[in-house]
């Protein structure tokens, strides 16, 4: 593990639905953050994008975003990444509300 | 108002049939995204945050009733119940999914509707004055030019793809309600010393990341040369804007990097070409729209019982003397409703609000109803005798607030809620701010204000002209909101100066609240504006009250 590398994970958007998923190890998208693969070589994480984005029927536009580990997987570390997790303040869309039992 | 000829419904039609093909072969993988993404674009379909988004054309933001249901039929059937009105006065549609999106474009185009060029390198919606048409203080109607220009720039071949986005609005009126200093072309009509009408032009306005007032390259431009005049600007910018750049690609940056009067001499001659060729049938269809855009037939009655009501009634006299402004016929008012309750996003309707303005505008309205850049839905044409009514009936859905051009009725764009560029969140400071001054029961006390925020640099929410600006960056991994003063969207147009360091996300509240306390403390009279107080001060005194006050400032 090199150290100056932040640890990521690869995260999208479903071609359908827009909404926002994470890669996870056993290579399934998941739309919890806490699922995702937390990746901490860069070199693995290269393999990881490219293979996110040959995913051409179920997502678009992946990319890595910085996160870190925490209790229950990773979290996210900028708030834009939180936001994104979640869905907007103004409503209970998106996520928060899909979630919601 | 204006009706689809054969041409525009067959358009609109093959365009809906391509785009639903392209969506079906995207779906099956025979389109890549990189294929796809400037295909969708198009046709207004953006990829944010945390799903799609439709961006409709309201072209000038003129609807009628049928429309403005049937927009609210879309958010019901495809969306979450609701739509988001834009300072270009378009509409966007949040929560779209891609297979849904040809049966949205569908069902608009039943209603004379569509998506194209909301989005890439083209002329974007034509804006116009919201009150046109209307206002007493107006010199004519601005709609049938910006009809005309909608005609000849939708699908000019010429102009598909240009150096970047190309905006133009249009003003009747001396009292600019357009920010046409703030747009790629400016147009203002004006009658010349033989009382004929035309144009003064301004080009090179624009916000965003270099802020510029527009500038006055004809001072008289007469009604036949305008579609020649607007070619040859757009003519001579699609050669020498740069297309290195995109951070240099407006024509505000070509204007500077060129200079004023070679970019004018280019102008002028590319002009002359043109035009000769313009032989006068776009002055026969200018005729024909103008037709299209005829006053209603008025009402002659009795207004007593408004001014009775008006009298007797408190709650109904602070929303006539705030949303209320002066028609061209005394009888008349042009009714502003507010999309700004406090507390709400502003300007989202909810599909049920749609429905209440869509049935008043048929009802009491004449069937006309515009959407303004500040984001308020405006009833231009109602009888006074029918203003109590209207007040009762907005006032049960949530549309009854009596802010209109006071501090809670400010302009935010969508922001990190939703905006893939956003660097951070605009939606909730503007609802906190609306908010707090409803607790303090002072907006009516400190009269007109205007706050805009943005929330990234690209500047949708106006805030370089807001007479307090607001702008949410990324500061090292958190929100910071940068305050400017100053600012004016209007005939006297300026651009907000910067006060100093930015503020965090929980700062910006009470900061807005020490300026606006300040100003209650300086004006030299009640009737001394926000701004003019500004203006007389100068920045000073509204700096003092913003950073002296311990702990409250950010060390970004
Ligand atoms: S100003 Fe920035 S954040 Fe706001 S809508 Fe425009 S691009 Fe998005």
């Amino acid at each position: 593990m090199s150290r100056s590398f932040t640890p990521k994970v690869v995260t999208a958007n479903r071609l359908r639905e827009g909404d926002v998923v994470y890669l996870a190890a056993d290579d399934r998208w998941t739309q919890f953050h806490h699922e995702a693969e937390l990746i901490d070589d860069e070199a693995h994480a290269q393999l990881r994008l490219l293979f996110a984005a040959a995913q051409k029927l179920y997502v678009v536009g992946a990319y890595l975003a910085d996160a870190k580990a925490g209790p229950n997987g990773p979290e996210p570390t900028h708030f834009r990444e939180e936001f994104r997790t979640r869905g907007p303040s103004n409503y209970f869309h998106g996520k928060q509300a899909d979630h919601a039992s | 108002m204006y009706s689809y000829s054969d041409f525009d419904e067959a358009f609109i039609r093959s365009r809906v049939a391509q785009f639903t093909q392209q969506v079906e072969r995207r779906l099956d993988g025979s389109l890549t995204e990189d294929e796809f993404r400037p295909l969708r674009l198009m046709n207004g379909l953006y990829l944010q945050l945390h799903a799609y988004m439709l961006r409709v054309a309201i072209p000038y933001g003129t609807l009628n009733p049928g429309q403005m249901r049937q927009l609210a039929h879309i958010a019901d059937a495809y969306d979450k119940g609701y739509g988001h009105f834009t300072t270009r006065q378009n509409i966007q549609f949040n929560w779209p999914k891609l297979p849904d999106v040809p049966a949205i474009l569908t069902a608009l185009a039943d209603v004379e509707m569509h998506a194209i060029q909301t989005s890439g390198n083209t002329v974007r919606n034509v804006t116009a004055d919201h009150f046109a048409g209307a206002a007493a203080d107006e010199v004519e109607d601005p709609r049938p030019y910006a009809e005309l220009l909608r005609q000849w720039s939708t699908d000019h071949p010429e102009f598909q793809f240009l150096p970047r986005k190309f905006k133009i609005a249009i003003t009747g009126a001396e009292h600019d309600r357009a920010v046409i200093a703030a747009h790629d072309i400016g147009l203002r009509i004006v009658r010349n010393d033989k009382g004929e009408i035309g144009f003064q032009v301004l080009v090179g306005g624009g916000l965003g990341r270099t802020p510029m007032i527009g500038m006055v390259v004809r001072e008289f431009l007469p009604v036949e040369d305008l579609l020649p005049y607007v070619e040859a600007v757009l003519s001579v910018y699609n050669t020498l804007g740069r297309r290195d750049n995109k951070y240099k690609a407006r024509i505000k940056i070509t204007l500077h990097e060129t200079g004023k009067a070679e970019i004018t001499r280019q102008v002028e001659e590319r002009f002359a070409e043109l035009r000769p060729l313009f032989g006068g049938n776009d002055q026969k269809l200018l005729e024909d729209i103008r037709e299209a855009f005829a006053p209603p037939a008025y009402r002659n009655a009795p207004i007593d019982a408004y001014t009775a009501f008006h009298k007797a009634d408190p709650v109904f006299r602070a929303w006539a003397d705030t949303n209320l402004t002066a028609h061209k016929n005394d009888q008349y008012a042009i009714v502003t409703i507010s999309v700004k309750e406090h507390g709400k996003t502003p300007g989202d309707a909810t599909s049920a609000q749609m429905r209440v303005i869509a049935d008043l505008a048929e009802k009491y309205g004449h069937g006309d109803i515009r959407i303004s850049h500040e984001q308020n839905v405006i009833l231009p044409h109602v009888h006074k005798s029918d203003l109590p009514a209207i007040h009762a009936a907005l006032a049960q859905v949530g549309l009854g607030t009596a802010n209109v051009g006071l501090i809670s009725d400010i302009i935010a764009c969508p922001g990190m809620d939703y905006c893939a560029l956003a660097t951070a969140r605009s939606i909730p400071i503007a609802e906190e701010i609306a908010v707090r001054f409803k607790e303090l029961d002072l907006e009516h006390e400190v009269g007109p204000l205007k706050i805009k925020i943005s929330g990234c640099i690209n500047a949708c929410g106006h805030h370089h002209v807001g007479h307090i600006g607001i702008l949410g960056l990324d500061r090292a991994g958190v929100e910071n909101y940068q305050i400017t003063l100053g600012g004016d969207g209007t005939e006297q147009a300026a651009i907000g100066e910067k006060m100093g360091p930015g503020f965090a996300y929980d700062q910006v509240v009470p900061a807005i609240e020490r300026l606006v306390r300040a100003y209650l403390e300086i004006r030299s009279e009640p009737a001394e504006t926000f701004l003019q107080t500004v203006r007389r001060a100068g920045l000073g005194p509204f700096k003092t009250a913003l950073y002296e006050t311990e702990g409250a400032q950010d060390a970004a």
